[in-house]
């Protein structure tokens, strides 16, 4: 076995490519993101280290923006990260100079998928150690959609999902409790799922919400701790009324 | 002939350009819009070689985008300006392209500004500038009537006299023109001086 780990372009003898799945393990040990697709918005989550007292909470962003209608959070590297956003928005603008069109965010998924796939199959590189979770609106249909794509380059659309630490349990959440929603109660969708995962709550997530109408808007501290605290109050409610019935009894 | 002039009013910039396109002795086309929005607060008059003109505007408009992706500001007019002499005295010493360009902005804290950019790669922050053979009676009449002050009435009133002067003294002189404004609230089309309409061609 030792030797099949060391070149990526060389399957070990029951197939596996070692450096891909360290890769993927390396997503699984980086900060957690969720993205949900609503009706008319979509929102993407992220964990974040809480910064220490004198960094500049803005100078990390981990959601960014490819084009004016296209959004992408990751878990993993945040070093690959960099590389990867900025060959995405280079290319979208190059698509835009091309034919004229802005891109469709299943054209940008496949573009990030492709060079990530394309890092598993060249000699003397690495794979990207990220999964990223993208949105956006179609520029024509003007429908909202979410993809994942992750190291080895294979893509897929979602309605929900999460990636990163704990994605299990954040995905198990949103399976059990994903709606078709619309505006704050598919931020408010989100932001249950992260509270899975993430300890003390607001101070630790980042939140940005796209909308066809006013493209993507970072949620402020405030604004998150409001729905936060929102949330809590009616987990403490919905845990009063499970025990109200059961004195009565 | 080709004419493109713009200037700097009291809170805004404007640029005008005339609309036609020409092949030779041919006019192909009089509604040919040749101010480009660049982004939000910038617009990019500019005259020269057609097929170079639409390649490099767009070219220059898609970099100024992919800049305020990367830093999460745009460029002021005076970087984009710099950024743009900086493509053509890269091209030159290749494969030059034959474009001028009146660059207007207006920037928080700067206001707005115009800048005169060649084909030949010079760059100058002017007050009042124009290209083409119009440039002989618009420069004329703005050297003449031009004042820092001015407001948006006043300065389309200066633009009219341009047009009307180029219309009646050029040869040549392109039928239709139009006025784009740049100010604090954006870059936006300001109104069209058409003598001729394109006339629409009957279905067959």
């Amino acid at each position: 076995m030792a030797r099949y780990d060391r070149a990526i372009t060389v399957f070990s003898p029951d197939g596996h490519l070692f450096q891909v799945e360290y890769a993927l393990e390396a997503v699984r040990k980086g900060n957690a993101a969720v993205g949900v697709r609503g009706t008319d918005t979509i929102v993407l989550g992220v964990e974040k280290k809480s910064t220490v007292k004198l960094q500049d909470s803005r100078s990390v962003r981990k959601i960014v923006n490819l084009d004016d209608h296209i959004a992408l959070a990751c878990a993993g590297l945040k070093a690959d990260a960099r590389v990867l956003i900025n060959k995405a928005r280079i290319e979208c603008q190059s698509h835009r100079l091309t034919v004229e069109d802005p891109v469709t965010v299943e054209y940008i998924t496949r573009y990030i998928a492709g060079l990530q796939q394309k890092y598993t199959q060249s000699g003397g590189v690495r794979p990207f150690g990220l999964s990223t979770l993208i949105v956006g609106f179609d520029p024509y249909t003007d429908v909202p959609s979410l993809y994942q794509t992750d190291p080895s380059g294979t893509f897929s659309a979602w309605k929900a999902n999460a990636t990163g630490r704990n994605s299990n349990s954040m995905r198990e959440f949103l399976e059990k409790n994903y709606k078709e929603t619309s505006g704050q109660e598919t931020i408010k969708l989100a932001i249950r799922a992260l509270l899975e995962v993430v300890e003390s709550g607001g101070k630790n997530i980042e939140v940005a919400v796209m909308t066809k109408e006013h493209g993507l808007r970072q949620l402020d501290e405030a604004e998150i701790d409001a729905i936060v605290a929102e949330i809590e109050a009616e987990k403490a409610a919905a845990e009063a009324a499970k025990k109200a019935p059961a004195r009565e009894s | 002939m080709e004419s493109v002039f713009g200037l700097v009013g009291a809170d805004f910039a404007l640029v005008v350009a005339d609309s036609s396109a020409v092949h030779s002795i041919l006019v192909h086309k009089s509604n040919e819009d040749k101010i480009m929005v660049l982004d939000s607060h910038k617009l990019l008059g500019a005259s020269g070689e057609s097929g170079d003109r639409a390649q490099f505007t767009e070219y220059i408009q898609k970099n100024v985008a992919l800049y305020q992706f990367r830093n999460g500001i745009p460029l002021t007019t005076a970087a984009a300006a710099n950024f743009t002499r900086g493509e053509l005295a890269t091209a030159l010493r290749k494969n030059p392209y034959s474009v001028n360009i009146l660059m207007a902005g207006y920037d928080k804290g700067t206001g707005p500004s115009l800048y005169y950019i060649d084909y030949i790669a010079s760059l100058h922050k002017v007050e009042k500038g124009a290209f083409g053979y119009g440039s002989y009676f618009s420069l004329a009449m703005m050297d003449r009537h031009y004042r820092k002050d001015m407001t948006v009435e006043e300065a389309v009133e200066l633009v009219d006299k341009c047009i009307i002067e180029i219309r009646s003294r050029l040869v040549v002189a392109p039928p239709n023109f139009v006025i784009k404004i740049v100010d604090k609230d954006g870059a936006r089309e300001y109104a069209w001086r058409e003598s001729i309409k394109d006339t629409s061609v009957p279905t067959a």
